[in-house]
């Protein structure tokens, strides 16, 4: 059973069809990309995805259920995950408490436990921070726990996204240009870290990108959109030379040396 | 529960200060007057917690707070002058009536309000608020016990500074339980990025809802204990402008801080006093002026407030140690 | 049926007044994001301005109001400058404490025994009061004159806002201070003749409100200038139309309010009006939802 199948997903804002027909299917494990110009749709489809937007038209199921509908806390709580574009780290918090925060829907002990400070509580805040600090460890944050997200390097917030997404272990992972911004070598790290993170809690990634290098050696196969709409899906080296993909990107009558 | 250094010191500092208190008492240097203001404090302490909560943690703007203050006054005052006949069994379950009825209200009200946009927010709490002013100066109407404009008089006055400490200190504990918790990190968390809270998995509605309850059910309680220690409840003292000093105090504390709003509610009570007993009667008119100009340099100062984010350390919970490097130990952890 | 149309005339008064103020704080709200909870009681200071002017020094009507609004525009100026600017890229919390405690200043400055004192003073009319029955209704000529003077106010304020650069610069600043800058705006100015602007016409409220209802106090701003910013987030805060249409739904509801049901509860029945439409337009009657980009 595929982990996501998407059906002829469609949505409009007004008159204007921001997704138009897009349909995926990603199987267990694997890495996909989706790429396409700017505007094309791409993070609107994982807003749908995410339940920040509901679907105009199509459906959206996910391990066999459908979600589309769903507000987006409970989608997460399904084993959906996400970074955004524009990193939504929670500033203020310390790295430590940015991790642990979403450890929220999965915490055993109750209200009445926190406020009388039961041994259930003490118990279940150590187990959360230590695998907070696993997972932080796991990324490289972990001597940086007690400082302010708002104070981190850009490389560093980007991680903290990435780790903070991972503590609600999720099985499909939506990353969204997790490279932008960063130069050549920071973007090899960023592939090493994927593959890493993937094999280690057994992930399935949809990827947005346009850090072509790393689009094109994460990703077992990619989907292109443009204007709302799939043009072209294929292995990276087939896509490479689709005329309508390369269109897209660089206009009409363009050719890549 | 055991009870870690940091609560330690706490409960220590706690019963120093108490002590304190007991001498001056004692000696006369602490008068029937500043007593009154020294309990005030402690009422407004809780108060300001509570939409400390709201706000200051959670990042709801509610202008409403006063109402909810005045609710619990008027419950509790009420409901002890009419059934209590001085016992303080009776007075305590009316304390906790008034703020369940406090927590109520603001079930029913921040259900459908609470998905407002901030300012849009603010203006709902506000008109809120308003309403039920109106409430309390026509209640006399449908409960004549109640007193309308010009207020209700005859709740016996059982709150004694002991009794207001105790109380006080053990809402600034759970407070701080809530907010070291889950709890706490899932309603900080709406505050710092509410989409990005709910795309993790908190569900923000409901927790809005259970921060702004809460709030309002401690500000409810704050009032119970006022009607209990002062022999007059007046519309008046509830409307919007008390609303907006426990804005002030919340904000001018620090968002975000426990210890701001403590401390900067108290300061603040002390303030209006001092300035009242400075100025003498000659001057009196310029309290208000003076209070103004303070308030407007303040903020202008220090636009964060005073604890921005920061708490004393006493009040912090004990957090697990961590380390640099290889070696990890976990300190103790308690609450 | 005469009498209900009566008390829609003095819900219109009473709207157009509060349109006035509303205008202020849309405006302002418009180009820093800032409640400017000071602006009511600008308003209180234009009233004592006016009443100075043709009550005490025996100026004509006209220069008293112009007087009145001038003095009210500088104050504006003066408040943004010191207790505002300095605040604009904080917090917005940060400003609008900074805005409360003006407002208390103002009005405990005002009580001050060598400024305006705290007692109500009785205003007298600087004319009589003149009644006409039209079609059966009597109307009264404080009526049309706050009806003429309103439109001539809010017709001026088209012409400014769309017409000229100055207005250009105000709708630009209340999209994007650095594009605007970048686009040659000086932001400070602008920002500063929004707020004279604002003050003139809270002030202009103010000495008609006097006129209507003569009796002044230094603590009068307090409830006209909430309604007045209740109004403006009723219509959709930040939009000039919203604002006159918010006030005008404002003053009725509390005018035929008094006059139905009880004076008491007008107040309550006018806020609870407020939260029912914002129930159901989050962002006001004319606002625009604005959907954040995730």
């Amino acid at each position: 059973m595929p982990v996501l199948e998407i059906e002829n997903l469609s949505k409009a804002f007004g008159g204007l069809k921001a997704v138009n027909n897009f349909s995926l299917a990603l199987e267990e494990g694997e890495i996909v990309g989706l790429i396409g110009p700017n505007g094309a749709g791409k993070t609107t489809v994982f807003n749908l995805i995410t339940g920040l937007y509901k679907p105009t038209s199509g459906t959206i199921r996910f391990l066999g259920e459908e979600i589309s509908g769903l507000p987006p806390f409970k989608i997460s709580q399904r084993g959906i995950a996400r970074t955004f574009q524009n990193i939504r780290l929670f500033k203020g918090n310390t790295v430590l408490d940015n991790v642990r925060a979403v450890f929220h829907p999965r915490i055993k002990y109750n209200f009445f436990d926190a406020l009388l400070r039961t041994p259930r509580f003490t118990a279940e805040e150590l187990r959360v921070t230590q695998k907070a600090m696993e997972l932080l460890e796991a990324l490289n944050l972990d001597k940086r726990a007690n400082e302010k997200a708002a104070n981190l390097a850009y490389g560093d917030q980007r991680r903290l996204e990435i780790a903070r997404a991972l503590a609600t272990q999720p099985r499909l992972l939506l990353l969204d240009e997790p490279a932008a911004g960063m130069n050549p070598a920071e973007v090899r790290h960023m592939v090493q870290l994927i593959r890493f993170i993937k094999e280690k809690y057994k992930l399935t990634i949809l990827l947005i990108e346009h850090q072509m290098g790393m689009v094109m050696n994460l990703c077992e196969r990619l989907v292109v959109m443009d204007f709302g709409q799939i043009i072209a899906k294929g292995t990276p080296l087939e896509i490479r030379n689709n005329p309508v993909v390369l269109e897209a990107y660089l206009g009409k009558g363009a050719t890549v040396a | 529960m055991k009870l870690s250094r940091n609560t330690l010191f706490f409960f220590i500092g706690s019963a120093i200060f108490y002590a304190l208190v007991k001498i001056m008492q004692f000696n006369g240097i602490l008068t029937p007057y500043w007593q009154l203001v020294l309990d005030q404090a402690l009422i407004i302490v809780i108060g300001a917690l509570g939409l400390s909560i709201i706000y200051g943690f959670t990042g709801q703007f509610s202008l409403g707070h006063a109402a909810f203050y005045g609710i619990g006054a008027y419950t509790a005052g009420a409901l002890d002058k009419v059934y209590g006949n001085g016992n303080m069994l009776f007075f305590f379950l009316s304390l906790l009536i008034g703020a369940l009825v406090a927590g109520l209200v603001a079930f029913l009200i921040g259900l459908p309000i609470l998905r407002l946009r901030s300012d849009y927010l603010g203006i709902a709490t506000l008109g809120f608020g308003i309403i039920v002013r109106v409430g309390m100066e026509n209640g006399n109407k449908l409960f004549p016990v109640l007193g309308g404009a010009t207020g209700m008089s005859g709740t016996p006055q059982l709150a004694q500074f002991d009794l207001i400490f105790i109380l006080a200190l053990i809402i600034i504990l759970l407070v701080r339980n809530f907010i070291f918790s889950t709890y706490g990190r899932a309603c900080i968390s709406i505050r710092e990025d509410e989409i990005a809270a709910d795309v993790m998995g908190i569900d923000t509605t409901r927790y809005k809802i259970l921060a702004f309850v809460l709030g309002c059910a401690l500000a409810g309680l704050a009032g119970g204990i006022y009607a209990h220690r002062y022999p007059f409840l007046h519309p008046a003292s509830f409307d919007f402008l008390k609303s907006f000093d426990f804005l002030l105090i919340v904000v001018l504390g620090g968002l975000g801080s426990m210890t701001g709003t403590i401390i900067t509610a108290i300061g603040w009570v002390f303030l209006l006093e001092v300035l009242r007993v400075v100025l003498g009667q000659d001057f009196i008119d310029w309290r208000g002026v003076i209070y103004a100009l303070i308030l407007v340099v303040s903020i202008i100062v220090r636009p964060q407030g005073l604890f921005s984010g920061k708490e004393f350390r006493l009040l912090v919970p004990e957090q697990l140690k961590m380390a640099t490097g290889k070696e990890r130990t976990y300190a103790g952890f308690g609450n | 049926m005469e009498h209900f149309l009566e008390q829609v005339l003095n819900g219109f008064q009473l709207g157009l007044m509060y349109a006035l103020i509303a205008l202020g704080y849309t405006m302002v709200y418009g180009v820093v994001q800032l409640i400017n909870f000071a602006h009511g009681d600008v308003f209180m200071v234009g009233a004592f301005l006016g009443y100075f002017g043709f009550a005490v020094w025996g100026l004509p009507l006209p220069l008293a109001i112009l007087l009145a609004m001038a003095s009210c525009a500088l104050l504006g100026v003066v408040i943004e400058r010191i207790a505002y600017r300095p605040l604009r890229y904080a917090p917005k919390i940060a400003a609008l404490i900074s805005a409360i405690g003006v407002s208390l200043f103002l009005e405990y400055f005002s009580s001050l025994k060598f400024v305006f004192g705290p007692n109500y003073r009785v205003v007298p009319r600087p004319f009589p009061e003149i009644q006409w029955k039209i079609a059966g209704l009597t109307v009264t000529n404080i009526q049309v004159i706050v009806f003429v003077v309103v439109l001539i106010m809010l017709i001026l304020l088209q012409i400014l806002i769309y017409r000229t650069k100055t207005g250009m610069a105000m709708r630009t600043v209340a999209v994007d201070h650095n594009a605007a800058r970048l686009m040659g705006v000086n932001v400070d100015t602008t920002i500063s003749i929004t707020f004279a602007i604002g003050s003139a016409f809270a002030a202009l409220g103010g000495v008609l409100y006097a006129i209507a209802y003569p009796q002044i106090h230094p603590f009068m701003g307090i409830m006209p200038g909430l309604k007045a910013f209740t109004a403006a987030v009723l219509g959709g805060i930040g939009i000039i139309p919203g604002a006159v249409l918010g006030a005008l739904i404002m003053g009725q509801v509390e005018t035929l309010t008094s006059a139905y049901i009880s004076s008491q509860m007008r107040d309550a029945i006018a806020f609870a009006i407020l939260i029912l439409v914002l129930l159901f337009r989050p962002t006001g009657l004319l606002g625009r939802t604005e959907t954040e980009k995730v």
